[in-house]
């Protein structure tokens, strides 16, 4: 195992429920604990449980919270009430996204909390701090002191109420939080996720998150690791960062640009007017492999003539879908929806088409 | 702890190989088949074709990676395992039951530098 690797609040349980380990995020994180398959076809059939702990909570609170959020985030958070969920990015001033992130408007005025990838908290708050200048805030990094669980599938709607008596779960809807609390510590609870499935992000102590995984797993809920949760979020057409996401990529060429509010003003802006104006070089698009093959990030993507017009950033054979998908970077005049690419997989070059990137039909609770 | 056959001979990229006359008949190991987790798609060669020793012939493909074969004896593919075409996870269910491909060996003497179940186990360190 490699030197310096964190731990989650949960790590123990991993270990003891047997699963397959491995560094994610300078995370030793559990990939499967039974089967990517079985894992999955839970999420989607019924319900499964993520330990997220790693993912890094960043608190932003001040007279100026709100108008600073709103400058380095790309979509748009004035206007909502309090309890709304925000999904976008942060982008540098050349449109290169920083990370992409949830913001919540928290119930008490001007505080926001930012929950951002594992891999980037970090770099996420050295660049949030760097951009505080001439704004009344406070940054607060709180990544070390929440765990979270994700409770996702169709059947996480009864157990978060019923088995966790969260019952105030119930009048949540899609990208909506409540307080409450486990046990006297402060609970956020957050209809969210990345599975394409309803479902419920739970954040606390890492006690109490301990509490709840031990609650559930005697429920006979199914612990899912991050096998699953890369096939169930790349079903849904949910980028990874890392993968989709990158200091330079931009939101318009990840086609995220439904989430960039370009009437108002933010880091990177002025990039992606330009950009959504004259075209970019290469977007990001599904590709449908026309075989049982399978294409992975890496592989060359190529026109019907063999010339490289691209290349894979995720693949899979779709569990749900019984196909090979794969989400590529290709040039923009080769994106089109039915355009017709190869894939370059070992030896063999397999024909492939553009297809939509939400490949699975999602099930939110709007 | 992984399944070993003893009287099959083993490769250090966990193929076996079980010998009839001259032809090998060659699959993964069961350690093979756990470090891999769900097989999806075994990519098998065409009968007829050409294979050398430690060159790849093939992948297994699980739902996270690819793996590629490579084949423990150089000869020629006689038959390949059509049922995996469908049924890619027979090789997690049985490992030794469902061989990949056939080789009729261009040089059996090849086979003497493959280990036996002992040195196999040794290797994985089970």
């Amino acid at each position: 195992m490699e030197e310096n690797l964190k731990k989650t609040c949960l790590w123990e349980k991993h270990v003891a429920l047997g699963a397959k380990m491995s560094p994610f995020a300078g995370f030793d994180m559990p990939i499967q604990y039974s089967s990517i398959i079985l894992e999955h076809n839970a999420v989607r059939e019924k319900v499964g449980m993520f330990d997220v702990s790693h993912m890094g909570e960043i608190f932003v609170i001040g007279p100026d919270a709100e108008s600073f959020v709103n400058h380095i985030f790309t979509n748009e958070i004035r206007g909502f009430e309090a309890g709304k969920v925000l999904y976008g990015m942060m982008c540098r001033e050349d449109g290169g996204v920083v990370d992409d992130l949830l913001v919540y408007r928290e119930f008490e005025p001007e505080h926001f909390l930012l929950v951002v990838n594992a891999a980037n908290i970090d770099k996420d708050f050295q660049w949030i701090m760097s951009q505080t200048d001439g704004y009344d805030v406070k940054v607060v990094n709180e990544s070390e002191k929440w765990g979270q669980i994700a409770v996702q599938g169709p059947e996480a709607e009864e157990i978060v109420t019923r088995v966790l008596g969260l019952e105030e779960a119930s009048a949540l809807t899609f990208y909506t939080y409540c307080e409450s609390s486990w046990k006297g510590e402060r609970m956020v609870l957050s209809r969210t996720g990345y599975t394409g499935e309803d479902g419920f992000e739970i954040y606390t102590s890492p006690e109490g998150i301990i509490e709840i995984w031990d609650i559930l797993i005697r429920e006979g809920v199914v612990p899912c690791g991050l096998g699953c949760r890369d096939t169930l979020r790349f079903e849904a057409g949910l980028p990874l960062y890392g993968d989709e996401l990158a200091d330079n990529i931009t939101p318009v060429m990840a086609g995220l640009g439904m989430f960039c509010k370009l009437e108002k003003e933010f880091i990177g802006r002025d990039v992606l007017v330009k950009q959504k104006a004259e075209g970019v070089k290469e977007k990001l698009v599904g590709l449908e492999v026309l075989d049982k093959a399978i294409p992975r990030a890496g592989y060359d993507v190529l026109d019907p003539e063999g010339k490289k017009v691209g290349v894979v950033t995720t693949g899979y054979h779709s569990i749900t879908l019984d196909k090979s998908i794969c989400f590529a970077f290709v040039e923009t005049s080769q994106a089109a929806l039915g355009n017709s690419l190869q894939v370059q997989i070992r030896k063999k070059v397999f024909p492939a088409v553009v297809i939509k990137k939400r490949f699975y039909q999602t099930k939110y609770r709007k | 702890m992984s399944k070993i056959i003893n009287g099959l001979k083993y490769s250090e990229t966990h193929e076996w190989v079980k010998i009839e006359g001259d032809i090998a008949i060659i699959g993964v190991t069961d350690y093979a088949q756990k470090e891999m987790g769900d097989i999806t798609y075994v990519d098998m060669p065409d009968a007829g074709e050409v294979v050398e020793k430690e060159e790849e012939f093939g992948a297994l493909e699980s739902v996270k990676a690819s793996s590629d074969l490579f084949s423990p004896v150089s000869g020629t593919v006689v038959e390949r395992n059509d049922a995996l075409e469908d049924a890619p996870e027979l090789v997690n269910e049985d490992p030794y039951g469902n061989w990949i491909i056939k080789v009729q060996m261009r040089n059996p003497a090849e086979l003497d530098e493959l280990m036996d179940a002992e040195g196999y186990r040794d290797m994985i360190g089970e």
